[in-house]
């Protein structure tokens, strides 16, 4: 898969693990999510940066493109049918977009509460508490809470609907790539996924660069996946001119 | 499919009826330990339902964390419809239908832009039956206020292959879903008036809402 042309790199920064990260993705350009160790799992939530009340709507995103895992060729909708941010390129193949953000209580159950005082920056987090720090950055709140991917996970369902988490799914290096549609608002940490089954904890760094993209052309990826997408593009347009 | 669940509740005991017209939202304040009915009065129809802690509503239904909580997509008897902080908002108690959705959302006339024609625009939808409801409930209340919704009656299949499909119903006709509080809720109600997709036959119906103390 490609490399991105260093001249068109904006800025690259670590996340670390079990940490928040925050940033107004502009349209024209590509955030890059690279894993750093096995079994990743960067926990996001995404909103238009101008509208904060339009945000990520999954349940949208899922039915529109008849779809419930996400991966290259998909795109986050948000609920006024425009497209926050498409899936161009990803080589980890599926993303959960099913079992939430894992809990406080969840992670103390789990593995063991950590605090600051005991470990320091090694602390034991999760994804709600992260997503409402970094919400209140911006003015946010429980209201602003919806449902969020957690990319680098797989998680399947049986017939009966039962669900299963795919242990080891993704691999160290493995990158997924978004590509801002509007000027997005992406909130997003490294904490475990919920329904992670390994007895350790083992949140991954996660590696982010941004970049400047071309915009998306007639013939895009994303936009020729299914006619749903055309449409979202256009209403997406439409929103600029 | 989840196992059938008889009621053992009788309609005379009820302390509200309510028979809901498709295309129309219902808001009501239901008490810890009371129980909720909604009855598919002629079959296949989505009944499209948030939750919220009547106390402090910006505690609300979680999709997400209905599904987390007891690993499964599928809404049946013995579900627990569980908050945004974790907590058990209402137990299902039973269940005549066998399954029901909570990932398929509700429908928006933006969102039927992207999925059928951006000219389908001007059609009912329940995201808005949701904010007239919300509106004459609580002034001030906004699309924030919105979230992901359960569809009673509604059938929306997952493949293992990650697929998803909006499928007829497996309701019909005097199907309900009962539930009791596990704290004092509010209930919002979109009766679906969505005519464009299988989930409500092509044809909105209402549906009937009962309470027991």
């Amino acid at each position: 898969m490609a490399e991105i042309d260093p001249r068109l790199i904006r800025f690259s920064e670590l996340v670390p693990s079990g940490a928040n990260w925050s940033h107004v993705l502009k349209r024209g350009t590509t955030l890059r999510l690279e894993s750093l160790g096995d079994s990743g799992n960067v926990s996001a939530l995404f909103y238009n940066f101008e509208l904060l009340n339009e945000r990520l709507n999954l349940p949208d995103t899922l039915k529109c493109q008849h779809t419930a895992r996400l991966t290259a060729g998909h795109c986050l909708y948000s609920d006024m049918g425009r497209i926050l941010v498409s899936i161009t390129e990803d080589t980890c193949g599926w993303h959960d977009p099913l079992s939430g953000w894992s809990t406080e209580s969840g992670v103390a159950s789990r593995y063991g509460h950590r605090t600051y005082q005991e470990a320091r920056n090694e602390m034991r987090r999760n994804a709600r508490d992260n997503f409402l720090t970094e919400l209140g950055k911006y003015g946010m709140d429980e209201r602003d809470l919806a449902m969020n991917v957690n990319f680098f996970a797989k998680v399947t369902a049986d017939r009966e609907g039962r669900l299963q988490f795919h242990e080891g799914h993704s691999k160290a290096g493995m990158h997924v790539d978004l590509r801002a549609e509007m000027n997005t608002l992406v909130i997003l940490n490294t904490c475990v996924h919920p329904l992670d089954t390994s007895p350790h904890y083992a949140p991954q760094p996660v590696q982010l660069t941004v970049w400047s993209s071309p915009p998306p052309n007639e013939q895009d990826v994303c936009r020729v996946s299914c006619p749903e997408n055309t449409r979202g593009f256009e209403i997406t347009r439409r929103y600029f001119l | 499919m989840s196992h059938l669940v008889e009621s053992l509740l009788h309609p005379v005991d009820a302390v509200y009826e309510y028979t809901l017209p498709a295309g129309e939202p219902w808001m009501q304040g239901i008490k810890a330990g009371q129980t909720l009915r909604i009855v598919d009065l002629e079959g296949n129809q989505a009944a499209d339902t948030l939750f919220y802690n009547a106390h402090d509503p910006a505690e609300r239904y979680s999709a997400q964390d209905t599904i987390r909580a007891q690993g499964s997509l599928y809404l049946g008897a013995g579900t627990q419809l569980m908050s945004t902080r974790g907590n058990a908002l209402l137990t299902i108690t039973a269940d005549t239908c066998g399954r029901h959705d909570t990932l398929g959302g509700a429908c928006s006339c933006e969102s039927n832009m992207v999925r059928y024609a951006l000219e389908k625009r001007s059609m009912h939808a329940c995201r808005d039956s949701f904010l007239r409801g919300i509106r004459q409930w609580q002034p001030g209340w906004t699309k924030r206020d919105i979230t992901h919704n359960i569809n009673f009656f509604m059938n929306v299949p997952v493949t293992e292959d990650g697929g998803l499909t909006f499928e007829d119903g497996v309701s019909s006709s005097g199907r309900y879903v009962e539930m009791r509080a596990e704290m004092d809720v509010l209930c919002l109600i979109s009766n679906c008036p969505q005519l464009n997709n299988p989930c409500n036959a092509y044809h909105p119906t209402p549906v009937r809402i009962l309470i027991w103390p």
